[in-house]
């Protein structure tokens, strides 16, 4: 009994373990629920109330959990009866824990771990993004072609079209055939040739015009007859000489002829010894193959026929006997073996060792001569001969000088002083030529053991002495007359030292037409300075070797006195220009004035400058004409001066100028010189690409035209930027152009692809953009 | 005695045949060849004078069509044929596009294409077939050779659309085309619905091409200011760039990827290189109305622009101003510019139911040079190169005859424009330093970018 109690006790309590669960998981759940059904529930648990209450001690408890269950609703979930809060883990908790729950509990775990998912990007943020991405690939693609367009800018020259078609020749049958007779007018003529049998659709030629094309052309038939004939005659002629020459019975034609004959072969055979001796050698090998033949038939022996009969007839017959001997001999000559040498010395081996019917002795000769035992020593004779007219030349070269030098010295002292200068000019060139090819020997050792050195070395002493005796002379004579002379000698590089003077300006920008100025200018001074001026002035600016010392010292002294006259000159001038107001100034700009006096000790500013006015002002001034002509009605010629009357009917002086604008501004150059007709053409401001008017200069001043250029060079720097061929189509450049591969796939395929998977490698960059 | 004598090596003066050049023996020697600089200089100043002296740059005129001229096309295979379409109205029925030859200068066949006004005509890059699209919202392929014996005049395809097709042009490698209007359509050849369809923006699209060289690029200009590059293969839209006014077209360099010109309303172009849109590369002014079309020279070193000013210029890429204007006194504004294949010659349509031929170098001589003429011709121009800063030079060689309505405008307008600057000017003089930046007239222009 005991046992059934505890049995159902524990069945009971497993039953209100039940109701506690079903409670709060029934209520909210069982609005959907039928009444019918809750009927049923209700009537069970009056039935369960019942056999509980059978129990005297759980009947408390039971009425406690009638008055929770009053309050649960199907709306809400109250805690109100155990006074606590409920919350919703409490709910989800299982009372009696399970271990099939945690595994659950696991999941929950980890899917809490995981971040949540993100919203969708909004449609036009995603295409925004696509587009970035697609535009940066893009920018890509072209940035390839950079390099390209760099080069294409640059370039000297562009040919179009870029890349050279080559043009298709498609043969005419090949064009006509896709070609139909349409209109009636076609098909009637269609109709017409085909009537006539011509070809229509391979339209060249007729069946006879291609046999008649197939056949010679007449001409050739007609060289062809021509030679065929000569051919016959030829044959004919030489037939009728051969019958005649059979016919000859002498035996001494005949044997005139063969000895000719050999005589023919063996010239013929030196001939080509000489000329090709491989070609020798294969006779040679004839010969070789004869005397085989020889030994072989032994025909020349005395077995013949005719050698019986004439070995019967030699008894008595001395001629028989004779020609007997004579073809023994040419047995043992033919048998004979010819003795070929080893290939190295082939040919003079062969010439030496063959015997004198072969080669004679003169060839050998020639041979020894052309290439001798040493080829080295032929080219020393040679070398021994050039070097002799080498060293001969010095002696011819000094020949005319010495010539020249007797004629001359009649001209008076100075001229024969300049040819002895010359002459030590010739020598000293001379020795400088010996001193090269001995560069191995120190030139300036006294030592040297080639006798042609010393001689010149001597030689040179001796001008030397005879020179300073000479000069010593020279000096001694009037000066006068070495000035007049040496003034008709510096005429001629007269104009190249006036260049100087006409640079010695105030640095401007050189224009065309400043340029042109200048030329003018230049012309101007060089023709129409009078020539005692600028004989003055040479000799004033060319202190001459010839001069004594002490005159150009006495001359020098006079320059810087000069200088130190207008230096001196110079500082009142400036005390002038700026207001004296040394007393009010401070002891620091004192000092300041010191410091930079200092620093600018060396370079005189103010003299250079006032240097530079008075040649500014010199320039400036116009210039005496002198129109006289030496000789003109009177003596002239070297040393003679046209007469002062003359030269003073003659001078045409110039008029006083305006006054200069700057007589009375010390501190100031006005230069005058602007033109404006010139300032028309000249170019006023740099252009662009330049970046310093010299560059823009140089540029003007190269010519370009043909006058001044090769031919080649004009064509070089005329040549066109863009070149174009008339008639011919220029495409767009394409990257198989500049060699690059262009995409083989083409921009259709692309795009008739599925878009998802576009947008899905889109995402793959996206990413990547968005980390950046 | 020695007697010096002459002698000569016959080799330098005796000629191998008698049809030989004679032999001219030159020396270069610069003291015998004085004054090369002034020389050149009246050489350039000749060459200059006599280059405005030939410089008669019309050709032909070829009149037929009954209305303006809308549209024009080079054959991309012959040089003398092109072929125009015209804004014909509605209620004739006429033959609104025609095919001329150039060399005959006359027209060779005719069609009526379209009812109405024919916006936009395409050849095919092959040559055998141009396409056509119209007001009445068709698009159409045509043979070139136009029917045989006894067909009738009829296209090969017929598109119907939707909406108001404005533009077309055509792939350069493939059977593709492209159209605008609503949206930016690809098409392909066979097919009778693009096969993509790209939009940015609602407004209407007025024109579209397609790069030369990267054959997958786009660009289109709407009617809300903007120029839309478009990536055909990622069938998606690139960039946009939004302008001051509105672009009537673009044309891409055929020569350079990255570049194309866009002619705009408010007078100008604009070359932009793609990849950075924010700054135009050069800003090409002189016009002084808007301007309509915008055709490169195939050697991608200039473009050709018509407006609606009555004139066509020719512009250096890298120079902001034209080199060379036309107009006739007849010529009115002017529709459509086209430089033919060959870079020789220059046609243009307009208003007045003509299109013009010219040449693209006013005073080059047509047909053939002989060498010694060409050698003049290359030294000429290269003279006129060195000298080209010399201000009689210059100014001989930037002579041109205006008629008196464009002379006036470029007056008035220089004046509008001297009075804007001198107001920036006097903003920045009298506002705090700094606060007022000086915008450059490129950046002025364009007032976005979009992504």
């Amino acid at each position: 009994m005991s046992s059934s109690r505890a049995a159902e006790s524990s069945l009971l309590a497993l039953n209100q373990q039940e109701e506690l669960e079903d409670l709060p998981r029934e209520y909210p759940l069982s609005t959907s629920e039928d009444e019918g059904d809750s009927d049923g529930e209700r009537k069970h648990q009056k039935l369960l109330e019942a056999i509980s209450s059978l129990d005297g001690k759980n009947r408390r408890k039971l009425a406690e959990r009638s008055e929770a269950s009053l309050k649960v609703s199907e709306f809400n979930v109250s805690s109100e009866g155990s006074g606590e809060k409920l919350v919703l883990s409490d709910l989800l908790e299982p009372v009696k824990t399970s271990s099939s729950l945690a595994a659950v509990k696991k999941q929950l775990n980890r899917v809490k771990s995981k971040k949540t998912v993100e919203l969708p990007l909004h449609r036009e943020e995603i295409e925004r993004i696509h587009r970035e991405v697609a535009f940066n690939k893009t920018s890509q693609v072209l940035s390839k072609w950079d390099p390209v367009v760099q080069k294409n800018r640059q370039a000297e020259q562009l040919v179009f079209p870029l890349s050279k078609q080559q043009s298709v020749f498609a043969p005419i049958e090949h064009v006509v055939s896709g070609w139909k007779a349409r209109t009636p007018l076609e098909q009637e003529i269609f109709n017409l040739l085909h009537k006539n049998k011509q070809p229509v659709t391979d339209p060249l030629l007729t069946p006879m015009e291609k046999a008649s094309l197939k056949a010679m052309s007449l001409e050739e038939v007609k060289m062809r007859r021509a030679e065929l004939q000569r051919a016959r005659a030829l044959q004919s002629y030489y037939e009728a000489r051969a019958r005649r020459e059979k016919k000859i019975k002498s035996k001494k034609y005949h044997k005139l002829l063969k000895k000719g004959k050999a005589k023919q072969a063996l010239k013929e055979f030196e001939k080509l010894r000489k000329v090709n001796p491989a070609a020798a050698l294969e006779e040679l090998e004839k010969l070789e193959k004869a005397r085989m033949m020889e030994r072989m038939s032994l025909k020349h022996q005395n077995s013949g026929k005719w050698a019986k009969s004439k070995a019967i007839m030699a008894k008595y017959d001395l001629e028989a006997r004779q020609a007997m001997q004579e073809q023994l001999a040419r047995n043992k000559e033919l048998m004979q073996k010819i003795q070929v040498a080893s290939e190295s010395a082939e040919e003079e081996g062969v010439a030496e060792e063959e015997g004198e019917p072969f080669v004679p002795d003169v060839v050998n000769e020639v041979q020894v001569k052309a290439s001798g035992p040493n080829p080295w020593m032929f080219r020393n004779h040679s070398s021994d001969t050039k070097e002799a007219e080498v060293q001969g030349d010095p002696e011819e070269l000094a020949e005319p000088a010495a010539q020249e030098a007797p004629e001359s010295e009649e001209e008076g002292p100075v001229v024969a002083e300049e040819i002895l200068l010359k002459e030590f000019e010739e020598r000293r060139s001379l020795r400088q030529k010996s001193g090269l090819k001995q560069i191995a020997k120190p030139v300036g050792s006294q030592e040297t053991k080639d006798p042609s050195s010393q001689g010149v070395l001597s030689e040179l002493r001796a001008l030397s002495q005879k020179l300073n005796r000479e000069n010593h002379q020279s000096r001694k004579q009037e000066l006068s007359s070495t000035r007049t002379v040496l003034a008709v000698q510096r005429e001629e590089p007269a104009g190249e030292e006036e260049e100087p003077l006409l640079l010695q300006r105030p640095e401007r920008a050189r224009t065309l037409d400043e340029l042109e100025e200048l030329g003018k200018e230049g012309c101007f001074q060089n023709k129409e300075l009078p020539r005692a001026a600028v004989e003055g002035q040479q000799w004033e600016r060319n202190p001459s070797n010839h001069l004594g010392v002490p005159k150009e010292k006495k001359r020098k002294e006079q320059m810087i006195d000069l200088q130190n006259l207008l230096t001196t000159k110079s500082p009142s001038v400036k005390s002038l220009a700026v207001p004296t107001t040394e007393e009010l100034e401070d002891e620091e700009e004192r000092d300041q004035r010191q410091m930079i006096k200092e620093a600018f000790a060396g370079d005189d500013v103010i003299r250079d400058f006032l240097k530079e006015k008075r040649e500014a002002v010199e320039a400036s001034k116009p210039k005496d004409v002198d129109l006289t002509l030496p000789g003109w009605g009177e003596w002239g010629g070297v040393g003679l001066k046209p007469s002062a009357k003359k030269r003073r009917r003659f001078l045409i002086k110039a008029p006083e100028g305006p006054p200069r604008k700057d007589e009375n501004l010390p501190n100031v150059i006005l230069s005058e010189k602007r033109n404006i007709h010139a300032a028309a053409h000249q170019v006023r401001m740099l252009p662009y690409p330049f970046t310093h008017h010299q560059q823009f200069e140089r540029t003007i001043q190269t010519p370009i035209g043909s006058t001044w250029n090769t031919q080649r060079a004009f064509q070089k720097l005329t040549m066109p930027k863009v070149v174009t061929k008339p008639g011919h189509i220029i495409k767009p450049i394409k990257a198989e152009d500049v060699g690059y591969r262009s995409s083989s796939r083409s921009d259709l395929s692309v795009v008739q692809r599925n878009p998802k998977r576009l947008s899905i490698r889109h995402k793959k960059q996206l990413k990547k953009n968005s980390v950046d | 005695m020695k007697v010096k004598m002459l002698s000569r090596n016959p080799d330098s003066y005796v000629r191998e045949t008698k049809l030989d050049l004679q032999r001219v023996p030159r020396n270069y020697d610069p003291t015998l060849h004085p004054f090369e600089v002034p020389r050149e200089y009246v050489r350039a100043l000749n060459a200059t004078k006599l280059e405005r002296v030939f410089a008669k740059p019309f050709l032909a005129s070829l009149d037929g069509h009954r209305d303006g001229v809308s549209c024009l096309a080079k054959h991309p295979k012959s040089l003398a044929t092109v072929l125009s379409g015209a804004c014909d109205g509605e209620a004739s029925v006429t033959l609104n596009v025609r095919i001329w030859n150039l060399t005959k200068r006359k027209c060779i066949h005719m069609i009526q294409a379209h009812e109405g006004f024919v916006r936009g005509i395409c050849t095919r890059f092959c040559g055998t077939s141009f396409f056509t699209v119209g007001d009445d919202k068709t698009v159409k392929q045509w043979k070139m050779d136009g029917p045989g014996y006894g067909e009738e005049e009829e296209p090969l395809h017929t598109i119907l659309g939707k909406t108001v097709y404005t533009g077309i042009d055509h792939h350069w490698k493939e059977a593709v085309f492209a159209t605008c209007g609503q949206q930016v359509d690809i098409w392909d050849e066979q097919r009778s619905s693009p096969i993509c369809s790209m939009t940015w923006g609602f407004d209407s699209i007025s024109s579209v091409k397609f790069n030369p060289i990267e054959t997958f690029l786009l660009g289109s200009c709407a009617s809300d200011r903007n120029i839309v590059l478009y990536d055909m293969r990622q069938a998606t839209p690139l960039k946009k760039v939004i302008l001051d006014m509105r672009t009537n077209t673009i044309c891409w360099n055929p020569m350079e990827a990255f570049i194309f010109t866009a002619a705009n309303e408010d007078y100008n172009l604009y070359t932009f290189d793609m990849r950075a849109l924010d700054t135009p590369v050069m800003v090409h002014m002189d016009h002084v109305s808007a301007v309509l079309d915008v055709d490169y020279s195939p050697t991608g070193k200039d473009f050709v622009s018509a407006s609606f000013d009555k004139s066509i210029r020719i512009f250096p890429v890298d120079k902001s101003r034209s080199r060379e204007v036309y107009h006739t006194k007849r010529m009115q504004h002017v529709i459509c510019v086209k430089w033919t294949s060959d870079s020789k010659y220059i046609m243009c349509g307009s208003d007045e139911m003509n299109i013009r031929l010219w040449k693209a170098n006013a005073s080059e001589k047509l047909g053939v040079l002989t060498s010694r003429e060409k050698a003049a011709t290359d030294y000429n121009q290269r003279l006129k190169e060195k000298f080209q800063h010399h201000p009689h030079i210059k100014r001989i060689s930037r002579h041109r005859h205006l008629p008196k309505s464009i002379y006036s405008q470029i007056q008035e307008q220089r004046v509008m424009k001297e009075a804007r600057r001198r107001k920036e000017l006097n903003r920045i003089k009298h506002s705090k330093p700094g606060s007022v930046q000086r915008v450059s007239e490129k950046k002025k222009r364009v007032v976005a970018v979009v992504k």
